[in-house]
């Protein structure tokens, strides 16, 4: 067998406008969602993910052909895409939708992403398909945690979920990821193409630059709506009603080890 | 503060420059005030970003080719992120003294200084104001003088120069011609761009102690016979003086940033306090006493902030539109930083009033941004010269001094 020509690699970044982490979260007064008037900003497990493609790049350089990221959402998730160009992606697609539509659900995003990446694959000149895709774990709004499963799912891809480190080597066609799972961490080696799911300490993203948000501005944004994909968002799911946790109350401070053990005796519980 | 009416890029600069800030919590600004400490981390995290280019053309490496109208728009976003004034000023004389050498400086020049600049590696400071001078910057008296072997002498007294201490690079504005033989206004001064070589004889910093802003040093600044080359003078000689009133209206737009900042700052410190803290068993806002000089606050910052970006738009407008007389970017300017200043010297000092007894604790920060807020209201030019100047460019009245 004579040795193939280098392998390019072209990555995929699906992300997700959320609302900010360090917002407080409040319900509003219908008690159908939560306040959404709020700061949003990209969801911090999509920002990892971006941050894995860049450094993939860093690490294996021209063998990283591109790094497209795409989302789906309101005009405003236009914003998303921009920051991860500003941190080092090459292309960005939005799928809009009206700013009145219901926010889709992983099933749905998950075939939109599949629809994409077929889409991209037969338009693609040789060497210039999808063949890894990278994406949180969850979103931290609905924390369904689906997508990534799904769509590996649906494009009959191997999936490696909640990674903690990703090494590809695209001269073997192979990565190998580590995995977090309960009590520990697991080393897997799994055939491209392949949708990796990001866990929180893969790594620390970048803050964007001035010099590379001007950059960004630059690159190409290319607008979709779902009848290209030929996709339907219709949720599948009811929100009957959401309300507030209820309120914590505060317990009592105990002086010493003892009084402490004798109020968890009061409460019931005993040594075993 | 409400967001509308910005601009795309200043929102991402905003946006930018926030996420920047939040690694330095409340608790590293009181340190470096309580102790004297540069904030030399925070100058050195704006940089590796690149922010400090914000403002310089894009035709110079590392400069963004963005305006003042986004350079505002980051001092205010830095001030408000609870750096206040000390984080504001850190970086201030780094993104405005290079306004001045990226228009009149030399290819030479423009090479060798402002990439090291942009990129932290030397900080820089500005050395207009003297002891005996004030505000009346033509009667300066350091002198620099001119060597038969080529080069130049400086001897003389500057004040209030801040960053001193640990820039390695001064924007120098320094008498060539003796006042008595200058024959045109406005010329006998000289603009230079010096190296701080503690090294060297004839110069000398002392730190001067003050009010607020402690991590940031303010100086005076001797020189007797301090050698500089010749290649150190910026433009045309004799002609200083005009190069840097180029820059002073941007500057002016500048501190009201850094006064609205530090506004926003404490009024939301305040409102978040008299929102939760509970006495006679109801949050204390719900006492108009409390509530509406909050909300007169905010009114007055939001006010002096569409005054500020207002002189800011026309400042980087001027700069293609030659039918916007820089009078009214002037006026403009004068404005905004009066109105931005008084604001937010109406918001400290309510946020401390707010808080109470806990106003006056460096742990609630009030007190911290109100000892600071006195500072735009006394540079770069004091409230008084900026209503003389109103009445006088404006209204028509006569001069009064």
């Amino acid at each position: 067998m004579r040795p193939s020509a280098a392998r390019l690699l072209n990555i995929l970044v699906p992300v997700k406008r959320a609302v900010d982490y360090a917002v407080k979260i409040r319900v509003n007064p219908q008690q159908t969602g939560i306040d959404l008037n709020v700061k949003h900003s990209m969801n911090p497990f999509d920002e990892i993910a971006v941050e894995e493609a860049v450094r993939l790049r860093e690490r294996l350089k021209d063998a990283v052909q591109s790094i497209k990221v795409v989302t789906i959402g309101p005009p405003k998730a236009a914003e998303t895409l921009r920051t991860a160009l500003a941190m080092g992606a090459d292309a960005a697609i939005h799928v809009e939708l009206p700013d009145t539509a219901p926010a889709p659900e992983p099933l749905g995003v998950a075939k939109a992403l599949r629809a994409l990446v077929q889409k991209q694959n037969e338009e693609a000149e040789e060497g210039g398909k999808i063949d890894l895709v990278i994406l949180g774990k969850q979103a931290i709004d609905d924390d369904a945690g689906q997508t990534g499963q799904m769509l590996a799912g649906l494009l009959g891809w191997g999936q490696a979920t909640f990674a903690s480190k990703v090494d590809v080597d695209p001269a073997t066609n192979e990565a190998v990821v580590m995995r977090e799972i309960d009590g520990g961490s697991e080393e897997i080696r799994c055939r491209l193409p392949l949708v990796v799911t990001t866990d929180l300490r893969l790594n620390e993203p970048r803050y964007a630059s001035l010099p590379n948000i001007m950059k960004a501005k630059k690159k190409p944004l290319q607008k979709l709506a779902p009848a290209d994909l030929g996709v339907d968002f219709t949720p599948l799911l009811e929100t009957l009603k959401v309300t507030e946790p209820p309120t914590r109350v505060g317990g009592g401070k105990v002086a010493n080890v003892d009084e402490l053990v004798a109020k968890l005796k009061e409460a019931g519980f005993t040594a075993v | 503060m409400s967001m509308s009416g910005f601009t795309e890029n200043q929102l991402t600069v905003r946006e930018a420059v926030s996420t920047v800030c939040a690694q330095f919590p409340n608790t590293y600004w009181q340190e470096c005030d309580q102790n004297e400490q540069d904030p030399k981390e925070f100058h050195s995290a704006l940089a590796k970003d690149g922010w400090l280019g914000i403002a310089l053309p894009e035709s110079i490496l590392g400069g963004s080719g963005l305006g003042i109208s986004e350079a505002t728009m980051m001092m205010q976003t830095i001030a408000e992120s609870g750096a206040g004034m000390q984080g504001a000023q850190s970086i201030h004389a780094n993104v405005y003294a290079t306004q001045p050498l990226a228009k009149f400086g030399t290819k030479h020049q423009l090479e060798s200084t402002i990439p090291n600049i942009i990129s932290g590696k030397w900080r820089v400071c500005f050395g207009v104001t003297e002891p005996n001078a004030g505000l009346d910057t033509l009667r300066l008296s350091t002198t620099a003088k001119k060597l038969p072997e080529g080069g130049w002498e400086v001897t003389g007294q500057k004040i209030w120069i801040t960053c001193a201490q640990v820039a390695s690079k001064m924007i120098l504005l320094a008498r060539t011609t003796p006042v008595e033989k200058v024959r045109q206004p406005g010329r006998g001064l000289s603009l230079f761009c010096i190296d701080l070589d503690r090294s060297q004889p004839g110069l000398e910093l002392k730190r001067i102690k003050k009010m607020g802003g402690r991590g940031v040093d303010a100086n005076e600044v001797f020189f007797e016979n301090y050698r500089i080359p010749a290649d150190s003078l910026v433009g045309e000689e004799d002609n200083g003086f005009k190069i840097i009133l180029h820059g002073m209206n941007a500057e002016r737009c500048l501190l009201a940033g850094e006064a609205l900042g530090l506004g926003y700052a404490a009024l939301a410190k305040a409102a978040e306090y008299a929102r939760t803290r509970v006495v006679f068993q109801r949050p204390i806002g719900m006492n108009q006493a409390i509530a509406h000089p909050l909300a007169d606050a905010y009114m007055k910052l939001e006010g002096a902030k569409l005054a500020t970006y207002h002189a800011a738009r026309l400042y980087d407008e001027s700069r293609n539109d030659p039918s916007i007389r820089q009078d009214t970017v002037g006026v403009a300017a004068n404005s905004a930083k009066y109105m931005a200043a008084e604001a937010a010297f109406t918001a400290c000092e309510r946020a401390v009033l707010t808080h109470g007894g806990m106003g006056y604790a460096v742990e609630y920060d009030v007190e911290r941004w109100f000892r600071e807020c006195l500072v735009p209201r006394i540079a770069p030019v004091s409230r008084e010269m900026i209503l003389n100047y109103i009445s006088e460019k404006v209204l028509e009245l006569p001069r009064s001094y």
